[in-house]
């Protein structure tokens, strides 16, 4: 059997490391159906990744792949982007790698604007070590660094995306498999930084410890308990644990890119040079 | 800005600022691009991405940020990556004496980041030699690629002396290796018979495969004993197989001399003097300067040690490549350390006196 985006895959590094029931892989789906839709030229498309299970993303995909250091997927994308700003750089990652250690990258790129997509695959804890508490977690939840339930209170991340400069910020999960797909292709059209965040299970980790039931129940779970608000305000965007999930494309505020900026003050400053 | 550099990615860190601050006026004149990152750990991350977009690329630094790079230095020596990495070494541990010099950073430039991995390291002693061997640096980077650290200290750093810049020229460049022309059959991490692989960027249809786990030439991830031995014994042996053309060092007064000063950076510029001032009391010393520190000249050292009387060894630091040299004269002569631990530079009187302590022991 031939799978239309058979070419879009590096055939020979599958099968891939996720376990039954993970939305990692149905984010990439999403992803590379957006790569179709706009017909994205393959050779001048990079993606980054930090580590994590979403970490292995890049590795996939036939395209320039980059498995880069936890949490050092923004900076060396950006690194890579000023160095051939015609290529489209897409960062691929999860929570823990983007919002706890990669945190301070990731509001700094959105700060500059820099012309990066940035796919978030959020399932709230680390889950290629095991499933400890991530900078996501639900209040009260369990985790292996959580037994007791977490007390910590987490990041609303399209709240953090757009309060630090992002061009445009959308959150869904994985049972859109469509609207993900229309925003993954709405954010790779907008120049700067924007960022989509694909709310996804992990039955393995995540799911068993707090009881919420097989990967289709938790699909169950989100086509019941989402909401699609594009108007929200971000203070609403916040997740508590079986708690409604607000979805949409929140924000959508167009400002130049840093690179766009930045090449047309070097042409000023060479011509003056000359 | 000789070498072809065309991005640095920085980070404000006294005594290197001057460093940045230059490269953010200079480097848009000529079309290239200097970016301002959110801390050094950034900055390593965008060398390393802008070199895979096959631009040069280099940061500078201080050991608070050289620390912050320990990381991605690793990604970049795993991912073979070209890029320079100067160092201004300050008196340290932590924050220590930001304006004021060290060579403390000597060891972490060696084994700073974890694991086992060569790596170069040059250590210039005059605002000349910091022109050249940051040209260097670059070279030896794009030739076997790999990060190459320029390790600097605080009073070369601001050091006002003569430069020559020879005409573009008369200046040797040397580039990374172009990736042959098969796209389909290219494997990123395929070396050559000199162990270095050539070199596809990002954007030219060879969808390179650049992982920061073990992994085998196409750059697949293969997680096992026999493919980690295989790829960490060439990431030493394309070092180790052209020592003979990285290794690199002045050599003043060796032949017949009983006692030998080993010194680099600041430290060999007060020793010149103490040599001077050793042979005048008839003492037969010698010098030899470390223009390279990694590798170390470990055959050098080791022939001289079997023939001298004894090491001097004058460095801002407690004992760093004094170890080394101890190390490579396995007990044959005596190794005398003259520390210092930062802020101040040594007199010439002191390395004089280690001298004529090892000359009547």
């Amino acid at each position: 059997m031939v799978n239309p985006r058979d070419n879009l895959l590096r055939q020979d590094r599958i099968p891939h490391i996720w376990c039954s029931g993970c939305g990692i892989g149905t984010v990439v789906g999403c992803f590379l159906s957006a790569i179709e839709d706009l017909g994205l030229d393959t050779d001048k498309l990079a993606v980054v990744s930090g580590i994590g299970c979403t970490g292995r993303v890049a590795g996939y995909l036939n395209v320039d792949s980059f498995h880069t250091t936890h949490g050092r997927a923004i900076p060396f994308a950006t690194g890579l982007k000023m160095a051939r700003p015609e290529l489209k750089v897409v960062v691929i990652s999860g929570d823990g790698d983007l919002a706890a250690i990669g945190g301070n990258h990731f509001i700094h790129a959105a700060r500059r604007n820099m012309d990066l997509t940035v796919i978030c695959v959020n399932n709230f804890n680390y889950a290629m070590t095991g499933g400890q508490s991530g900078p996501t977690t639900h209040r009260t939840a369990k985790t292996t660094t959580t037994p007791y339930g977490s007390v910590d209170y987490p990041f609303s991340l399209p709240m953090l995306a757009a309060a630090s400069g992002a061009v445009y910020v959308a959150r869904w999960t994985v049972f859109h498999v469509q609207r993900l797909r229309r925003s993954m292709r709405d954010a790779l059209s907008k120049p700067g930084f924007s960022f989509v965040e694909a709310i996804a299970p992990c039955p393995t980790n995540y799911g068993r410890r707090n009881k919420l039931g097989t990967a289709l129940e938790e699909m169950k779970y989100y086509k019941e308990k989402s909401v699609v608000k594009n108007d929200a305000k971000l203070e609403e965007l916040g997740l508590e644990l079986g708690g409604e999930i607000l979805c949409g494309n929140f924000w959508d505020r167009p400002r130049p890119p840093f690179h766009e900026v930045l090449l047309d003050q070097t042409r000023q400053v060479q011509a003056k040079a000359a | 800005m000789a070498a072809g550099c065309m991005f640095f990615g920085g980070y404000p860190i006294t005594p290197a600022t001057e460093v940045a601050e230059r490269m953010a006026e200079r480097l848009p004149e000529v079309g290239g691009v200097y970016m301002q990152m959110e801390d050094e750990i950034a900055s390593m991350a965008a060398i390393l991405g802008a070199s895979w977009g096959g631009a040069k690329s280099m940061t500078g630094t201080s050991g608070p940020g050289f620390s912050l790079m320990m990381e991605n230095l690793g990604l970049g020596l795993i991912t073979e990556t070209p890029c320079v990495v100067v160092n201004i070494q300050r008196a340290a541990p932590s924050t220590g004496l930001p304006t004021l010099v060290g060579q403390g950073d000597m060891m972490q430039a060696r084994w700073g980041s974890h694991g086992p991995y060569e790596i170069i390291a040059l250590t210039p002693s005059s605002p000349q030699e910091l022109f050249d061997l940051t040209l260097r640096a670059f070279n030896l980077s794009e030739k076997y690629r790999l990060p190459v650290l320029v390790m600097g200290d605080a009073e070369v750093g601001h050091m006002t002396e003569k430069v020559v810049i020879p005409p573009p020229d008369e200046i040797e460049l040397i580039e990374r290796k172009p990736p042959p022309e098969d796209r389909a059959a290219f494997k990123t991490c395929l070396p050559d018979a000199d162990l270095v692989p050539p070199m596809a960027r990002a954007g030219d249809g060879y969808h390179v495969f650049v992982e920061s786990l073990t992994h085998d030439d196409r750059g697949y991830p293969v997680l096992n004993a026999e493919t980690h031995e295989a790829m960490v014994r060439r990431l030493h042996d394309k070092i180790l197989l052209h020592k003979e053309d990285i290794v690199d060092f002045e050599e003043r007064y060796l032949d017949g001399c009983d006692i030998v000063i080993l010194a680099y950076g600041i430290s060999a510029r007060i020793a010149a003097k103490s040599l001077d001032l050793a042979r005048a009391k008839g003492l037969k010393v010698g010098m030899l300067r470390l223009i390279v520190a990694w590798p170390f000249p470990e055959d050098a050292v080791r022939e001289l040690s079997k023939r001298i009387q004894g090491f001097v060894v004058p460095e801002i630091n407690y004992g760093q490549m004094s170890r080394e040299v101890e190390r490579c004269s396995r007990s044959d002569c005596l190794v005398e350390l003259i520390p210092r631990a930062g802020g101040e530079i040594h007199t010439p009187e002191e390395i004089l006196a280690g001298i004529e302590r090892v000359a009547r022991a």
